[in-house]
């Protein structure tokens, strides 16, 4: 269980960096998407992984999993998901007033040195 | 506990949902704003006199004592912190509401500036490792938004960017805070004073010590991970840039001398010598980025950099009195730069360029700027009386106490070179023939009241160091005692 949550944390964030090294706008955002799942995997499995009831008292459960990283998991994803959106919004105005999503080919349009 | 401790954060909640109602009608939100931040102002300073009166304030959100609750805790360098960010902002917010164009001011200026400063409060005053990840994006979301406000093509190149790498470091940020949470099963920092010590065996305290200093160096702008800052802070309205070389880079310091002070340097061996090594490099790498700039604001967006070098300074030689004489640097150039910036916007406003081979004569047109701009410039390089020179006097002073020559030759020769840098800026923009294209903009009174009110405040700590003094120093005596720090966090439920 471990090794499996563990691989998949590895892969998310591997996956994620490659893309964030891409030079478009749109890979950018889709990298940081998956580094940012990937994340929120790896505090998921800050609580420890074992089996557990839910974490309600009076259910006579000797054994439950612990509620705090699923708080701050769901704080991750929430500004998560507001980052991405105001991304996207950023990448499609800069499309618009550029029209080119490249950022290499971006690069030094707007120097004004 | 103490509700005072929520208020710097409330209140610019509050108004900040207040003046979205009111966004299509600019003079009542200016109205609404400005006196919404002078509310908060007085309440920063209450604070600071409670803490300095009282000791450490605490608030425990829904009475769940720490460590099961979130707790806000002041102690005097988050009070002192939360006074100086009301100070600047409300002279930042008196200058924008005079120099914004219409359409900025109705595309939402108002909410986000309040947004923005209950993200750089919240940050300064909460006592929770995740609850300080929240207002970093609270903060930082507000920054982006006014980052490109406008919409110019450049803005929205630099404002992606930016966001991309603050997106990047959040993500270490929030891996950090798993590791932390999974290795001790806590959050709290007072509680984590007392179980991170137990984490150095297995080696873990090191991987989170290097995470979490890469993560506020990428926030405080060091070296190597400043080169997001200058083309970022070229972008928005100069005004905006002022308030962001203020504050930003220095929520990301204020939470290396948080964390630094409370578990990494008892703890590891190898912080303070890096941050030794780090805080010389920042400081030297940015002025000579500083050097090589023709432009108002880029070369104040270098200084920047180089300045948060000092700061680092006083935190990595580690005594009571370099303590003091970071903190210290840090409220003077919190003042000293944003009226620097001011400067820069006001020039702006006057000639419509911050182009240093465009711009010439200003101190013929407006001699008063020429003064402001020259006293906040003297102080940005230590210049006695002026408020660096105390600064740089007590990190020099605690240098050579401990023997740290390299450093203080480092801090020296940059000091001259940031000499150099200004009166760069003065011979060009202010020396020289007057340029023809002088545009008449209404408000200059307001915006040269709003920098004179912050070099004045600049001039008074100069001369009168003293009566910060005790402030500063019983700040750093509170960050050097972690342990007491965390007793009286965690000892409060008996009260």
């Amino acid at each position: 269980m471990h090794f499996a949550v563990l691989t998949v944390i590895a892969v998310f964030i591997t996956c994620g960096v490659y893309l964030l090294l891409d030079r478009t706008l749109l890979r950018i955002i889709i990298g940081l998407g998956l580094l940012s799942n990937g994340v929120n995997l790896a505090l998921l499995a800050s609580g420890g992984l074992g089996a557990g009831a839910a974490p309600i008292l009076g259910q006579g459960n000797a054994t439950i999993v612990d509620p705090l990283p699923q708080a701050l998991i769901l704080t991750a994803i929430v500004i998560g998901f507001g980052v991405t959106a105001l991304l996207l919004t950023l990448a499609f105005a800069s499309y618009q007033s550029q029209l080119s999503d490249d950022l290499e080919d971006l690069h030094g349009r707007l120097d004004d040195e | 506990m103490n509700n005072l401790c929520v208020l710097p954060v409330v209140i610019p909640m509050a108004t900040g949902v207040l003046l979205i109602l009111t966004h299509a009608r600019p003079a009542l939100s200016r109205a609404i704003a400005i006196s919404a931040n002078i509310l908060s102002l007085g309440v920063a300073l209450a604070l600071v006199e409670t803490v300095r009166a009282d000791g450490i304030q605490l608030l425990a959100f829904g009475n769940w004592p720490a460590p099961f609750g979130i707790v806000f805790t002041v102690d005097m360098l988050s009070a002192l912190m939360v006074a100086v960010t009301m100070v600047v902002s409300t002279a930042t917010l008196l200058f924008a509401s005079v120099s914004l164009d219409d359409r900025l001011e109705k595309n939402f200026f108002y909410p986000l500036f309040q947004f923005l400063l209950m993200g750089v409060n919240g940050a300064f005053l909460t006592g929770d490792l995740f609850n300080l990840f929240v207002w970093f994006e609270v903060l930082l979301v507000s920054s982006y938004g006014l980052m490109a406000l406008g919409s110019q093509a450049y803005q929205l190149q630099e404002t992606f960017k930016y966001l991309v790498v603050n997106a990047l470091s959040s993500a270490l940020f929030l891996i950090g805070i798993a590791l932390i949470y999974g290795a001790t099963g806590t959050l709290n920092m007072a509680d984590l004073v007392f179980k991170f010590p137990a984490l150095v065996e297995s080696g873990m305290a090191g991987v989170i010590t290097v995470i979490f200093l890469v993560v506020f160096g990428i926030k405080g702008a060091l070296f190597p991970l400043y080169v997001w800052l200058p083309r970022a802070y070229y972008g928005p309205p100069t005004v905006i840039s002022g308030l962001f070389g203020g504050l930003l880079t220095k929520v990301g310091v204020y939470a290396l001398f948080r964390t630094v002070t409370l578990f990494f340097a008892p703890t590891s061996s190898f912080v303070l010598p890096l941050l030794c090594f780090v805080a010389g490099a920042t400081m030297l790498l940015g002025v000579l980025g500083a050097l090589s700039q023709w432009d108002f604001k880029r070369i104040l967006s270098y200084h920047i950099v180089s300045q948060v070098g000092y700061m680092i300074m006083g935190l990595a030689i580690y005594t009571p009195l370099a303590l003091a004489g970071g903190i210290f640097y840090i409220i003077h150039h919190i003042l000293v730069k944003t009226s620097l910036f001011l400067v820069a916007a006001a020039v702006e406003k006057r000639y419509g360029t911050t182009n240093l081979r465009a711009l010439g004569g200003a101190a013929d047109g407006s001699p008063l700027l020429a003064t402001l701009f020259m006293f906040a410039g003297l102080a940005l390089a230590g210049a006695p009386p002026l408020s660096g020179f105390v600064a740089k006097f007590m990190l020099l002073r605690s240098g050579l106490e401990a023997a740290n020559y390299v450093l203080v030759a480092v801090s020296i020769v940059v000091s001259f070179l940031t000499l150099y840098s200004m009166m760069k800026i003065y011979r060009y923009a202010f020396w020289r023939e007057e340029t023809e294209t002088v545009i008449v903009v209404p408000g200059e009174p307001v915006r040269t009241f709003a920098i004179a009110s912050l070099v004045t405040l600049s001039l008074v700590l100069g001369f009168g160091g003293a009566l910060l003094l005790p402030y500063v120093e019983i700040a750093a005596a509170q960050l050097l005692d972690p342990t007491a720090w965390g007793t009286v966090v965690l000892e409060a439920r008996l009260r």
